[in-house]
């Protein structure tokens, strides 16, 4: 099973970006051999909108089932469950550190958005 | 003639000058209230309503048994209104912009025409002058198509006044974009000057000519007149600040129905217009 995270950075030392559909890279991670790759959501920093959808859609392409990140607003939050991929918001830290704390169980699964949408 | 009047900065009398023009040139003008998301030149008018109607634009609605989930109208889709999944396809109304492109890219013809409502489009007229505005639906975020829809009412016969809304964004220039002539209202302080620099840009960059007005005239300093005479931008009106326009205005009253140098105003301003389209 793999998992996503939003990520400032490339690699695993990189702080877990609050952002969702902004965050500059995703990381995508098998929690079990830790063996990871690193997604440039690049174009995403700069859509005018619908970046929470293009990167719920970015990490169900993946085929990421869990997601860790600061916040998701409600169309990603929509998208990403339509998919069947557990949201887990609140997360900070470093990458690994998140990980770790997941692997350990030590994360609630969101029933619902953490932010509100920017257009309604 | 289609006469759209801007600013740049709000608050510096663009709906007292478009009520006042469109009421001095009675029987020859239409004003359209192009600010849909706060229209308010009706408040200085007693309009008698013709007609009212609801505006909606189309957005995809998805035939779920017809869609085979090749993706193509999520990658169309530059606005991310439109996400195709495995178990389902959703679609996010407000985010659509209306550009067809997921019903074109279509290869099962699986996409029906729904709709959103961007508002009201409501027609009237005050005396003898022809009357249009458009009412933004409350949470609705995109103004242009509304914004179009009250500019499909133009009455090419008229003096078409378009009162724009205030800054320089999408609304702004889809108000502006087919004028023969802008006029920029500003007042003569920094602030003034500064917002009044920007809204010259959009005229520039549409290639539309522009002249100025000062309103308030006689407060602030003379940046706006300076920097107007160094970028060779005619200054058509000066309105000099008085109190007895800030009493009248605050009754909701028209200018030109209650001093009589208003009229006189209107009409230099019209003439200097002219003016300057003949050079």
């Amino acid at each position: 099973m793999k998992i996503a995270v939003s990520a400032q950075g490339k690699d695993l030392d990189s702080s877990v970006d609050p952002r969702f559909g902004r965050a500059p890279y995703f990381i995508i991670i098998d929690p079990d051999t830790m063996e990871y790759e690193a997604i440039d959501n690049k174009q995403n920093l700069n859509l005018p909108q619908g970046a929470g959808v293009q990167a719920a859609m970015t990490v169900i392409g993946k085929e990421a089932k869990v997601l860790l990140t600061g916040n998701c607003g409600p169309k990603a939050f929509k998208t990403l469950k339509a998919a069947s991929v557990d949201v887990i918001t609140g997360v900070k830290g470093t990458v690994k550190e998140a990980v770790e704390k997941f692997k350990k169980g030590e994360y609630k699964v969101a029933s619902g958005p953490s932010v509100q949408s920017h257009w309604s | 003639m289609i006469l759209t009047i801007a600013s740049g900065k709000g608050g510096t009398g663009k709906t007292t000058l478009a009520t006042n023009l469109a009421a001095y040139l009675g029987n020859r003008a239409q004003l359209l209230d192009c600010d849909v998301e706060e229209p308010n030149d009706h408040l200085f008018l007693d309009i008698e309503w013709d007609e009212r109607e609801t505006v909606t634009t189309v957005i995809p609605e998805v035939d779920e048994e017809k869609c085979t989930r090749c993706g193509e109208c999520g990658e169309i889709c530059q606005f991310k209104a439109i996400a195709p999944l495995e178990a389902t396809v959703l679609v996010f109304p407000e985010l659509c912009h209306s550009c067809g492109g997921c019903f074109l890219v279509c290869p099962e013809d699986a996409i029906d025409e729904g709709t959103r409502e961007l508002g009201m489009l409501e027609i009237g007229h005050y005396n003898t002058t022809g009357f249009v505005h458009g009412r933004l639906r409350i949470g609705e975020a995109m103004a242009p198509p509304l914004i179009k829809k009250v500019k499909e009412k133009l009455d090419l016969n008229k003096i078409a006044i378009l009162d724009a809304p205030p800054g320089t964004s999408c609304p702004v220039v889809n108000t502006m974009i087919g004028s023969d002539y802008i006029v920029l209202v500003t007042e003569p302080t920094p602030f003034g000057l500064h917002d009044l620099k920007l809204a010259v840009g959009v005229t520039e960059k549409l290639g539309i000519p522009a002249g100025i007005v000062i309103n308030r005239y006689g407060i602030g300093d003379a940046g706006v007149e300076q920097w107007a005479e160094k970028q060779n931008i005619p200054v058509l009106l000066k309105i000099p600040f008085d109190r007895k326009v800030a009493e009248i205005y605050a009754e909701g009253k028209l200018l030109v129905e209650e001093l009589p140098e208003w009229s006189q105003m209107m009409g230099e301003l019209l003439s200097k217009i002219e003016k300057h389209l003949q050079n």
